[in-house]
């Protein structure tokens, strides 16, 4: 057994949780679905002094939708009711395909929310989406809460924002915009149990001009309003492509510039070579992923969010 | 001296009070404390699906969850399927269609299809594909457990 011993704590107040975290901050590891921390305490990898469950703390596992501001997701919220969430299907589609691709069914009842982020993966599969949706991270800590946008929440592989002694206790998510869409596209070699080669997340808000489209043509008039374009697994971080968001906002969507954003887009990758796969074939798959996504959401009928 | 902490479980429906140290797994207390060999330790990293159990009716691979954490969790492993010398119509399925073979992955298997049936009960082959996708089996015998899988489907009754 290479487990270094470490002593538990299973505190069932947020209080308490702060105050655990506060004492041993650098210390102590949080304890949420387990799934990343276990496989690192059975290797070795990680030697925490502390190990902080913070399961026992009612109330940290609710998916909650106000038709006014949007969704708030508890840290708790695992993978699985995230997936199966009607209001999350119904509104946030992208941030469900993120969910239901992530590893099997049994490892999606366990992994939660803020254990993919705060893991710092840059592959992590609900990063992606809920950077493309504008998501903000709720952090409690020893000088209260703040909030933290997600895409400025992962600072490099295993590395996030959080200060020792703070903790995330959920996300929000904005209500999307009308005539707005989102899509995660994940290639890995297997479909299930695989960690992403590539993760691309589009999100995209269109506005008609005021002429019909021709009958038959894909939506030529649709102006790209606003749009974020976020890469998994091709950068030490979850990644925005600013270039290539630049390229398309407040332009008409034709197919020779949504080729033009996905090249660029692909240029501004910074993937690596591993087994997975090489930093050409990433980069590759970049430019395939979000010319799909673009015109995926292009295609899409306007819709207005209900 | 390892710390032990007194966990309380109930598995296959009895009340079980156990003490257990900081890094034993609920793989690790089900085979060595409890002598539920059914839950099966392969990859001991959440991958395989070997150990799959039931906690609280959902499929979790019990390699990847604390001990301590599962305190107070009601946990259903392949020995507390069958009821009063009857197979589980999941059991019967993969006995009829032959999709038990070396049957390591069997329980696992097993058990991830009845929370899948639970939640579906009449999935598409796709659907019992997904679903059992972490389950690996190195028989190779996907084809006659999902038959079997989609077999045990056609006995829920529609209002059951």
């Amino acid at each position: 057994m290479t487990w270094k011993e470490f002593t538990y704590f299973a505190p069932t107040t947020l209080d308490e949780a702060l105050a655990l975290l506060a004492e041993h901050g650098r210390e102590a590891r949080v304890l949420a679905g387990g799934t990343d921390l276990l496989l690192r305490l059975k290797t070795g990898q990680w030697r925490p002094r502390y190990i902080v469950n913070i399961k026992r703390v009612p109330g940290l596992d609710e998916i909650s939708f106000d038709p006014a501001s949007g969704l708030r997701l508890g840290t708790l919220v695992t993978a699985a009711s995230l997936a199966r969430s009607e209001v999350v299907q119904a509104h946030y589609p992208a941030l469900a395909q993120g969910a239901g691709v992530m590893a099997s069914a049994q490892i999606r009842n366990l992994a939660t929310v803020g254990g993919n982020l705060c893991n710092g993966a840059p592959s992590a599969d609900l990063a992606p989406p809920l950077i493309a949706l504008g998501g903000l991270a709720v952090v409690l800590g020893p000088d209260g809460q703040r909030q933290v946008p997600l895409d400025e929440f992962f600072l490099g592989p295993g590395q996030t924002a959080l200060e020792p002694g703070e903790l995330l206790v959920g996300v929000t998510v904005p209500l999307p915009q009308p005539g707005s869409g989102a899509v995660y596209l994940k290639h890995s070699p297997r479909r299930a149990m695989d960690i992403a080669v590539v993760g691309v997340a589009v999100a995209m808000t269109k506005s008609q001009k005021s002429h019909p489209a021709p009958a038959g043509s894909p939506d030529p008039a649709a102006v790209c309003e606003d749009v974020r374009i976020v890469l998994g697994a091709v950068a030490p971080t979850p990644l925005r492509a600013r270039r290539a968001e630049e390229l398309l906002r407040g332009q008409e969507i034709t197919g020779e510039r949504v080729a033009e954003a996905a090249r660029t887009t692909a240029q501004e990758a910074r993937p690596i070579d591993d087994v997975r796969g090489s930093a050409w074939y990433r980069r590759r798959m970049v430019e395939v992923l979000t010319r799909r996504g673009l015109t995926q959401l292009t295609e899409e009928k306007r819709q207005m969010s209900k | 001296m390892t710390k032990k902490y007194q966990i309380a479980l109930i598995v296959n429906g009895e009340q079980r009070e156990l003490s257990v140290a900081v890094h034993h797994t609920l793989l690790d207390v089900l085979r060595n404390k409890l002598e539920l060999r059914g839950a099966n330790r392969g990859c001991d990293s959440g991958d395989c699906g070997a150990c799959t159990v039931l906690m609280n009716g959902k499929a979790v691979t019990s390699c990847m969850v604390l001990a301590v954490d599962a305190d107070g969790a009601e946990i259903t492993t392949i020995e507390g399927l069958a009821r009063d010398s009857r197979l589980h119509p999941l059991q019967q399925a993969f006995v009829e269609h032959g999709a038990v073979q070396c049957g390591f992955c069997t329980p696992g298997m097993i058990l991830t299809a009845v929370a899948l049936l639970e939640e579906n009960p009449h999935p598409t082959e796709a659907e019992v594909r997904a679903g059992l996708a972490g389950n690996l089996c190195r028989c190779t015998g996907y084809a006659k457990i999902v038959e079997a899988v989609l077999a045990a489907s056609a006995y829920h009754a529609p209002d059951e």
